[in-house]
Order: C-alpha cells, then structure tokens, then sequence
C-alpha cells in the first residue's frame, strides 16, 4: 500500500490526478437531497471515522485517463478508503484539528447542528463547544472575531453558511483579513480559513447562487482555492489550515455527494498548483469546480468524435499556476476556459488576461471562455440551466475552436 | 501616570505642527482624552492585547512605545515597523501587544472579542480590550461584536470614548439613546459611566473591569464622557460646525492634564519646576531625517512568501525605475 502512493507523497507538489475514479456523467446531474433513490448517495450521510480499506463499488471512469506515475490506481482493490466529498471536508477538518489544538470552527450553525451541509457534523461533540462555535447571524462580525482570533494564535476556520452571505464580510474580509499582515509590516499573521459553498445550484434562487471567487479575486493578501473532488477538497482543507496566509476555500452547493476513493494516509494538496485531469493535444481546456464535471462529460463526446483534449483544473483561483498552465499551451495552443463566474469580470476574464500577457506566442487561436450570463439566476430550473454553460457548448466550442 | 500624560500632549502638538509645515501628510490629536488614554492603558497588564481605533497612542505610549518609535511610522520611513505602509498614526506592536491601527471604523471590535475568545480558550491571566468612538457605536460590528462577546462570555473590556463628536457629526444625530451604556445593557453586557476627563476615575473603571472580564470570564463596556478638543484630523477645521469658544472652554476648564496635575501638585508630589522641565525635555527627544523604506518592502508581507505574480510585478517596477530614473525620488533605495 504504501508504494502506490510513494509517488505521490515524495513529490512535495502533490499533483493529484490519483484517483480520480468517477463517473462524470452521474454526479452532473445527482439531485442535492439526500435520501435519493440512487446508488452512489447515501441515504443518511453517516461520517465513517474509521478508514480501513473498505471494498466499496469501484466507480469506472470513462473518458479519464489517469497520469502515469499513479498506473496502479486502476487496480481492482485499491487501498483508501470511500467517502462522500463533505465527508471528506469534514475528515480533513477533523484530523488538523487533531493535530492542532490551535484550529477551531466559527460559522451559523456549525455545532450540535452539524452545519447546514454537514461538513462539520460531529466536530462539537469530540471537541467541544469552545473549539467548534455557534455563532450569532452577522457574517462581518464573526468573521472579524475570527480574523482577531487568528491575529492571536488561534487558527479559526469560519464557514459562511452560503457563499453568498460572505458578501456581508467583504469589509472584514478586504480591508483587514487581505491587508493586516501587509500594513502591520508582518508583525501580525493571520492564517484563518474562509470556506463555504457557492455557486449555482438546484433552484436556489438568485441570492443563494452567487460566485463570489469574481468579487474577491482582486483582494491583496488572500489565496483562493476551490476544491471538486473529495480528494482534493481534503487536500485543500488540509493546506489552507496549515497556511500561515488567509485562505478562501471554494466549495460548491452540488458537489458535496460525490463519491471517491481517498488514501488513508494524510497527505495535503498544494495551494498553489493545478490539476492534470485528462492529459491531451489538441486543446486545454482550463476549469474548476462544479465545471469540470461539464467538461468530463463534454469530453466523452469529444473522444468519440476523435478530439484529443487535455483538461486541467486549475484548482487556485489565486494566484493562477501558470506554469502548468503555460506548459499546457505550449502544447496545445488552443485555450477553452469554462467557469461558472459571469462572463464580466470573473475568473476567466482574468485568466484570459494572464494567458495572453505570458503565452500569446504559444496560440493558435483566441483563447475562448465560455461563461454564465451577466444575469442574476433565475428559479425556474429550465432557466437556471441555461445561464450556466453546458456540455454541448463546450462541444460545440472545441469544435470550433480545432478547424 | 502624569508625565505620560504631558508627553502625549506635546508629542501630539509636536506633530501637529509638523503637518502643518508640511512634514507629514497626516495627522490624529488626542487633545482632550489624554486622561482616558493614559490612565486606561496604567490599569492594565502588558498582556493585555489592545486594538486601537486611532485616538489612543497614549496606550502605546504607556507600553514604552519611544518617542522615535512614533516619529518613524508617521514619517514611513526605514525604522517603521509597519515598513511605511500605512498612513501616520497607524501605529502597531506585536511586542507591546497593541494591534496594527486600521483606518476602518469599528472593525477592530470583533477582532478584540475573537482575541478574548482566543485568550480564554488558552486560559490566560489576560483580556482584550478595545478603544472605539461614540460614532463608531453607530456601526453594525459594534452591536454584533457586543452581542457575541456576551454570548461566548469572552474577557473583553469595550472602552468608548464618548467625545461628542464624529467628525462634524455631533452624538444628537448620531444616536438618541442615552449614551451608550445603555447599549451594553441591552445586550446583556455589564456597562458603567465614566467622566473621562478623571484620571483616577477613568482608573479604577478599567482596573475594576479588568478583575471582572478576567475573573469572571464577561465582557465589560465602559462609556468614557469627554470632548474631543482638537479638531478631528488635519485635515478637519472644526471651527466651521462647532463654536470657538466651546472648544476653549473644554481645553481650558476641562482639560484632564491641568486637572489631574493640580491633584498631584496638592499632594505635594509635584511643582512647576518639574513641570518646565519635563516639557522641555519632551521636545528634544525627536529626530527626523531618516532613510526612507526600499522600494523592496512594496511587495513584502502581502504573502508570507512572495508568489510568483508579485515577484514578476516587482521585476517590472526595478526595470522601470532603472530606466526612467529621472522620473522617481533619488532619496528611496531599492
């Protein structure tokens, strides 16, 4: 067991493209709820604690190639064990709390309920109510205490109950999370964890569909992530509470019951890197988060019609790795960029702009981006589902982007 | 307790006339709350952590924060631990456990009640404390940070410098509730009224706040009644929206330092003599020219390292200035 992930936990990078064993199509369109009539949800999102090497149904991956150092995660009876992606969150959180009696939770709802999406279900129970904290309803406020908290010693993770209601903390998040450290002239860090779920989901309406990655993306001082598989949203937890820099961690509203092989060891994911999901030659296409199961799905029809795309997922919103990036380019010379931001101003539009700036010599053609409508999200779902970008647009865009 | 109270007063006159001549861009008097300042700060322990509005350098100044220590953040130059980041008056220690001053107001409160979180999760013979105005009661940090420090039960005393003024915004149109410390009570926080002009009144409220927050693990509002003397910034002229002879009235018949030196000097323990000489020895402590911070720092501490974005920002800088050095001061190294 140990020398399957040997590869992986000597390169100090952690590229995670190990398993990576999902099937795109079926969480693209798994319903929120649980209870679900369907194989890979369970119904009562029980937390397993103990990770023995559990012989859970292998999930085949179609149009997933998985990199060549990790050759033998194909194998049958592979090692980890299985959980669902906020199970996965919620293991990561657990075990840095663990490990640092520093780390503790603030957010609405976060003890004896679990929190809203369960990520931290039974943390108040083990660890008490001093280290996991219900807090009152002002998002500014708690995440303020958390940034003194963090200017103090402590290592807070505060969860927004919904991306959306971060918007409340932008004053706190901006002028001093972003800028404390710089101004103090480094006498003060503050390694506090941001995290929360974001972007469109099941007919949440317009409030509870924001991506607020666009907003903060400007912010001086903090490091994006968002995380898409239960792998890396372990990873990533992980690193951002071990950072010494403030971090915001991106998660999404509908992926939260995918399902995946995990190791048992622990093992972070860099910050800073992207991820090498689909190896190709014939054009990069660059997403992340809930979009990268789109283009997965897009890819399979891509391969049957005989394209050869490369799909990374970029993974740190900020700053963008732009050396696999560029490496990608080089290669391939046509950028696809699909993000669920709006089309002004988001994570595309910036990455346009970094691509261009640093790789222009490398294209063969406009970087194409395709992106949500600058609209707010409707409710009604058939509505909802046309403002973000689906699997025959990313088709269709490579199709154009290859003549 | 007295001669911190005259060197935060000249130090304030001091800079003030640097301003004026053109020396710093910017400046915050204390004139008028030096009592609150001082006397507050003499109440605590070192271990106090303290998160500033921007009124309180006398705390720093109590701490042993040195005259030339406050001279070099507001001049921004090399010896300025905030590496000429930030406005004058911005003053921070970690060492002194005084945090850095933002410019944004009330955003330090829940910071304090997350620091007292973190203290009595650590279990420390410690409190947080912060400093705020009566304006910046109007905000909503205030109220939530207010509301969760009696809800997590946190050792934070909540000093309020009640002086009247939010900028030209006088406290009849900033609140109608009677003060603030009936804000405290509202939220279930123990509040007492203090004349802020009273050393020893001002005193023995924190020291009596301070047993309680830390013994008791509560917060604690005090409300400090004074008036702001000088104007809010530089760049205010309050005359235009309050009258002259309010302002002299409150700096003459009021003034803490004259009346809490008149109690000394009934004692016995001081006499006019002192007095010249403590003032004149203040003045000369301060030097000025000194070396600007490098070109360097612009790109330092944003990050705990610098990431490659920054990095290839700062390359471009260098080669600009190299290249067009005409266009760029001679005196700021790189």
């Amino acid at each position: 067991m140990a020398a399957i992930f040997q590869g992986v936990g000597a390169a100090a990078a952690l590229s995670s493209s190990l398993s990576n064993s999902f099937d795109s199509k079926k969480f693209v369109s798994s319903p929120l709820r649980k209870g679900a009539s369907f194989a890979v949800v369970r119904s009562d999102g029980r937390v397993n604690l103990n990770p023995k090497g559990r012989r859970a149904q292998q999930l085949i991956s179609n149009a997933v190639a998985t990199k060549s150092d990790s050759a033998a995660a194909s194998s049958s009876s592979k090692p980890g064990h299985e959980l669902l992606l906020f199970e996965a969150l919620q293991e990561g959180l657990e075990e840095e709390m663990e490990r640092d009696i520093r780390v503790c939770v603030m957010g609405e709802d976060v003890g004896h309920y679990g929190g809203s999406y369960k990520v931290t279900k039974g943390l108040a129970k083990k660890f008490g109510d001093l280290r996991v904290l219900d807090t009152p309803i002002a998002e500014n406020s708690f995440t303020g205490m958390g940034i003194g908290a963090a200017m103090t010693g402590l290592r807070p993770v505060v969860e927004g109950m919904n991306m959306g209601f971060l918007l409340l903390a932008f004053n706190q998040i901006s002028n001093n999370c972003g800028m404390l450290h710089y101004t103090s002239g480094g006498q003060f860090t503050i390694p506090i964890v941001i995290r929360g779920p974001g972007g469109v989901g099941r007919q949440l309406g317009a409030e509870h569909s924001q991506r607020l990655e666009s907003y903060f993306q400007s912010i001086p001082g903090i490091q994006m992530v968002a995380c898409s598989t239960p792998y890396n949203a372990k990873g990533l937890m992980k690193a951002a509470i071990r950072s010494e820099n403030p971090v915001i961690l991106f998660e999404h509203v509908l992926l939260y019951n995918l399902k995946e092989r995990i190791p048992d060891e622990d093992y972070i994911c860099n910050l800073e890197e992207a991820e090498m999901v689909r190896p190709g030659e014939h054009v990069t296409i660059l997403t992340y988060s809930r979009m990268r199961y789109h283009v997965m799905q897009a890819a399979k029809t891509l391969v049957n019609k005989g394209y050869d795309p490369e799909v990374i997922d970029i993974r740190s919103l900020k700053p963008f790795d732009l050396y696999t990036i560029g490496n990608s380019v080089k290669k391939t010379h046509r950028v696809l960029i699909v993000e669920e931001c709006m089309r002004t101003g988001g994570i595309g539009a910036s990455l346009i702009a970094a691509i261009t700036e640093n790789f222009n010599d490398y294209l063969d053609a406009p970087i194409m981006c395709l992106s949500s409508q600058d609209v707010p999200t409707p409710y009604a779902g058939t509505l909802e589902e046309v403002t973000v970008v689906q699997p025959a647009q990313i088709v269709t865009a490579v199709e154009q982007l290859c003549q | 307790m007295y001669s911190n109270m005259v060197t935060l007063q000249t130090l304030d006159t001091i800079f003030y006339e640097a301003q004026r001549q053109g020396r710093i861009s910017f400046y915050v008097t204390s004139i008028g709350e030096e009592a609150i300042n001082i006397a507050s700060a003499a109440a605590l322990t070192s271990d106090d952590i303290v998160f500033p509005q921007y009124r309180e350098p006398g705390v720093l100044l109590w701490r042993g924060f040195t005259l030339q220590e406050f001279a070099n953040q507001c001049f921004g130059n090399k010896a300025d631990y905030g590496k000429g980041r930030q406005m004058p008056i911005h003053y921070g220690s970690n060492k002194l456990n005084y945090f850095t001053v933002a410019s944004t107001i009330a955003t330090q409160i829940p910071h304090a009640v997350g620091a007292a979180y973190s203290l009595k999760m650590d279990k420390k013979d410690a409190c947080a404390v912060t400093y705020f105005g009566d304006g910046g009661t109007s905000e909503g940090d205030f109220h939530a940070a207010m509301n969760f420090a009696a809800v997590t039960e946190s050792p934070v005393i909540f000093i309020c410098r009640n002086n009247g003024w939010a900028i030209s915004t006088p406290t009849s149109d900033q609140f109608r509730s009677d003060g603030i410390a009936v804000r405290g009570q509202a939220y279930g926080v123990r509040s007492i009224r203090v004349d802020g002009n009273d050393a020893l009144a001002m005193y023995s409220a924190v020291h009596s706040a301070r047993h309680m927050a830390v013994n008791e693990h509560r917060p604690i509002l005090i409300e400090a009644v004074t008036y702001r003397v000088g104007h809010h910034s530089t760049s205010d002229d309050s005359t235009k929206y309050r009258p002259a002879n309010e302002i002299e009235w409150w700096r003459m018949a009021r003034d803490p330092v004259t009346r809490f030196r008149k109690w000394i000097e009934i004692n016995g323990w001081w006499g006019s003599e002192a007095e010249s000489q403590l003032r004149s020895s203040i003045r000369s402590q301060i030097a000025e020219r000194a070396e600007k911070p490098p070109v360097n720092d612009l790109f330092t501490d944003v990050y705990d390292n610098i990431p490659s974005n920054l990095r290839e920002q700062e390359k471009l800088l260098k080669e600009t200035i190299n290249r067009h050095p005409k266009d760029y001061p001679a005196d700021v190294p790189i």
